[in-house]
């Protein structure tokens, strides 16, 4: 038995704890389905909901179980620490970034991301005191910045895990050096986009209602239970291919970050035992957040497609939303990989390969983006409904026509022109696409949350909607501050799996070569 | 091979005829959306209770606006002023909304009184996250105050964009503090709050009715527009007591209903101008 020093508590915490929630939630549910029976309301709900999310907190606290006791409590032979791992020199430059004094260039940059997201909480603090009058929205229009923030963050999220989750089912040997960077995105920026929902709310300081009184009829608890389970789950999705790259680092940290490595790294030596409990655990991670990461995006756009105004209620917006989501996300990867690369000088781990085959998935999802919005438009337009062509007007040719149209060049025109010449083969052209596409993704998400507001079905005096000070400082800060989280998960974490990286250059080649002779006849 | 391959077919049918008819039988009541059931987020009417409705006669209209005074003061609604007129900030429980047809040089201008339309299946009921907004037994859709966190998910849901939000606190000038309606309570900044048919005056009536040993008569409850409106264009009554001019009106050939064909019930009828 390994000895009971601090860690061990702590890591029994964890895993007690996670345990805990994990039964606290399938009690809620329970719960809920009795409360809205009770009140004679409709309980099926809560038990499908349940039913669906409570097996994988279930999941989720089995792998860690697998974590606690078959790598923290590992038997070690005669109770020594395990032999240091080393690192080789040609990975050095994945570590630099963590032992190495921060560039000045760096500090700066902090610096004025720092200023940014103060600013913003000043700006919070002063809508929590004035309330949402110091927002543009008004009535109609209720919904504006922070819910098409919400909408775009969450899109963003599926960078990372869902395509770190597909790319390692379908065994692509070119993502190893890039996951990591991405999961990193989705973990960040989930939180920013549940955190504008809490930001949009007139009482914030009831949030926590959805759990105590929660009624599972109402999408938006749908995308409380599904926001929640992918956070958690990604968030263990990033953790279990960092405990080996953790181990590397604890064998040569020092200060504060030897504790904290100490921890986390679960006792890891990298036997060949530990391995195949931790690739078990990842294999089966990966397949679950794909049906939740799905799942996430088509219950927010549920959020709108529920309702019954028009252009809101569209059956294709599941879909539709979930293709947006992924395109987004493999545009912000593109960009925080071209960063990284730059910064820290990684352009022998993050190649330009990496670059084209992400690009290649980019216009992939940039065919998919256009044929669901040529589909949602074409299909309004022709049925020619009056209240849906009202908003189909405002934003084909009123007001909105000019973020309309700059839309359909930001999302589609640019990155695809870019992506099928030979630009998109390089670094600079899937970046120059990339760029557009945030733009373009984040006005698509406001083109669906506010035209169908501005123009009410009955004849109500319409304003509009110019979004405040304190909206535009809140998305900066969110912006800033997930930058800046970013970056320092960098200074403390890898941001190449080095561990897999290695693996792929050891093992993958012959592996690969095995696989390729079983396609064919012997 | 062949029979195993046809009993577990066999088998795997029967499973899910039984799951079918368990899920059949169970179903409608569970997701609350079988027919004749209150529905989403609503407890069932009960039989022979009261259910109360509106009926507004746009051929008396005169558009005067003295319902929405007397709305407005009756449940404490704050002024405003023109920034927030401006903004579209305004919280009116009953508005009248304008519309013009036609062109120079014979326009003609419609007029609206917009009450909630205290619909029987509510769509902003069905999205509430945390119960804050339901529908009675009595079919008046409820707000609680206390517990609505802001989210502004029904006002986006509700067809007739009949609910208002409180972007901040409400103020009144100093003259007026002495003059609230005890009655209804003051909500506070980011919640959302609506029409709710005057039910404090409900609530009076039923008592006094208790009080005096007799059942609830017909005249005992009025919100405040119907009772103030000078051309009386607005009756109000109980759409369950046939002999209620409110449930007579409401079959009348020239009533409608707004935006019938979304399916929501409202209890506000309409009869038609001009026929």
């Amino acid at each position: 038995m390994r000895p009971r020093n601090w860690t061990f508590y702590v890591q029994l915490a964890g895993f007690a704890g996670f345990c805990a929630f994990a039964v606290a939630a399938n009690g809620w549910f329970v719960w809920r389905a009795a409360a809205s029976y009770r009140l004679g309301d409709a309980w099926l709900p809560a038990v499908v909901m349940g039913s669906i999310i409570g097996p994988i907190f279930i999941i989720l606290s089995w792998i860690i179980s697998r974590l606690f006791f078959k790598i923290a409590l590992r038997k070690t032979k005669s109770g020594k620490s395990p032999a240091p791992l080393e690192i080789f020199p040609e990975e050095e430059v994945l570590v630099a970034p963590i032992f190495e004094a921060p560039t000045g260039g760096f500090l700066a940059t902090m610096a004025v991301l720092t200023c940014v997201s103060l600013w913003a909480i000043f700006a919070w603090c002063y809508q929590m005191y004035y309330g949402l009058a110091v927002t543009g929205l008004n009535n109609p229009v209720f919904w504006g910045f922070y819910i098409t923030n919400f909408v775009f963050f969450i899109g963003i999220s599926h960078a990372g895990t869902l395509i770190s989750a597909i790319l390692r089912i379908v065994q692509a040997e070119w993502r190893r050096s890039i996951t990591r960077s991405a999961e990193v995105i989705t973990v960040l920026v989930l939180v920013f986009g549940a955190g504008n929902i809490i930001l949009d709310l007139g009482r914030p300081d009831r949030a926590l209602n959805v759990f105590l009184a929660g009624r599972f009829q109402s999408p938006l608890m749908w995308d409380v239970c599904s926001i929640t389970t992918y956070l958690i789950g990604s968030t263990l999705y990033l953790y279990l291919p960092l405990i080996p790259d953790i181990a590397i680092l604890r064998d040569r940290a020092q200060g504060w970050r030897k504790p904290l490595y100490e921890l986390l790294s679960l006792n890891w030596s990298g036997s060949h035992e530990e391995r195949e409990v931790l690739e078990k655990c990842i294999a089966i991670m990966a397949i679950l957040v794909i049906p939740v990461a799905v799942s996430v995006h088509t219950v927010v756009s549920y959020v709108f497609s529920m309702t019954v105004q028009p252009m809101w209620h569209s059956t294709i917006f599941g879909p539709y939303f979930v293709v947006g989501a992924i395109f987004s996300g493999i545009a912000a990867l593109i960009i925080a990989m071209a960063v990284l690369r730059k910064g820290y000088g990684l352009e022998n781990h993050l190649r330009a390969i990496h670059f084209e085959n992400l690009g290649k998935l980019l216009l992939v999802m940039c065919c998919l983006w256009f044929y669901f919005t040529f589909s949602e438009y074409l299909t309004t337009w022709y049925g020619g409904e009056p209240e849906h062509m009202v908003i189909f007007n405002l934003k084909i040719s009123g007001p909105y026509a000019p973020a309309f149209w700059l839309m359909a060049v930001t999302c589609f025109v640019v990155p695809f022109g870019v992506l099928v010449s030979p630009l998109g083969k390089t670094v600079r052209g899937t970046v120059i696409a990339s760029s557009t596409v945030i733009v373009g993704m984040w006005l698509e998400r406001f083109l669906i949350v506010v035209p169908t507001l501005i123009r009410p079905r009955l004849p109500y005096t319409t304003g509009g909607y110019t979004p405040s000070w304190v909206e535009i400082s809140l998305f900066a800060g969110c912006i800033s501050t997930f930058v800046m989280l970013y970056a320092m998960f960098t200074r403390v974490f890898p941001i190449v799996s080095i561990w897999e990286v290695r693996e792929g250059k050891e093992q993958a080649e012959g592996e690969v070569v095995a696989r390729i002779r079983t396609y064919f006849p012997s | 091979m062949e029979s195993l391959t046809t009993s577990r077919n066999g088998f795997l049918r029967g499973l899910l005829g039984t799951l079918g008819v368990f899920l059949l039988s169970g179903i409608g009541k569970a997701w609350g959306t079988a027919p004749g059931d209150a529905g989403h987020g609503k407890r069932p009417l009960k039989p022979g209770e009261h259910r109360w409705g509106m009926v507004i006669d746009l051929d008396k209209c005169t558009g005067c606006g003295s319902c929405v005074v007397a709305c407005s003061t009756e449940n404490n609604l704050a002024l405003g002023n023109p920034q927030e007129a401006a903004m579209g900030r305004i919280i009116r429980w009953l508005k009248i909304l304008p519309s013009q047809e036609g062109e120079f040089p014979a326009p003609k201008q419609r007029l609206l009184p917009m009450p909630c339309q205290q619909c029987d299946t509510p769509p902003c009921t069905k999205v509430c996250p945390v119960y804050a907004t339901f529908r009675n037994e009595e079919g008046i859709v409820g707000q609680v105050y206390s517990r609505c966190i802001g989210c502004r998910y029904c006002l986006n849901a509700c067809p007739y964009t009949c609910k208002d939000f409180n972007w901040k606190a409400p103020v009144w000038p100093k003259e007026m503090q002495a003059s609230f309606n005890p009655d209804v309570s003051i909500r506070p900044k980011g919640v959302v709050e609506k029409c709710l048919f005057c039910h404090h005056r409900l609530q009076r009536a039923k008592e006094e009715a208790v009080a005096e040993g007799r059942p609830l008569r017909e005249n005992d409850y009025q919100p405040a527009c119907a009772e103030i409106c000078p051309a009386k264009a607005i009756v109000f009554g109980d759409l369950n007591n046939n002999d209620s001019d409110a449930a007579n009106l409401s079959k009348d050939p020239r009533a409608f209903h707004l935006l019938e064909e979304l399916g929501a019930e409202p209890k506000v009828t309409y009869l038609k101008e001009g026929a």
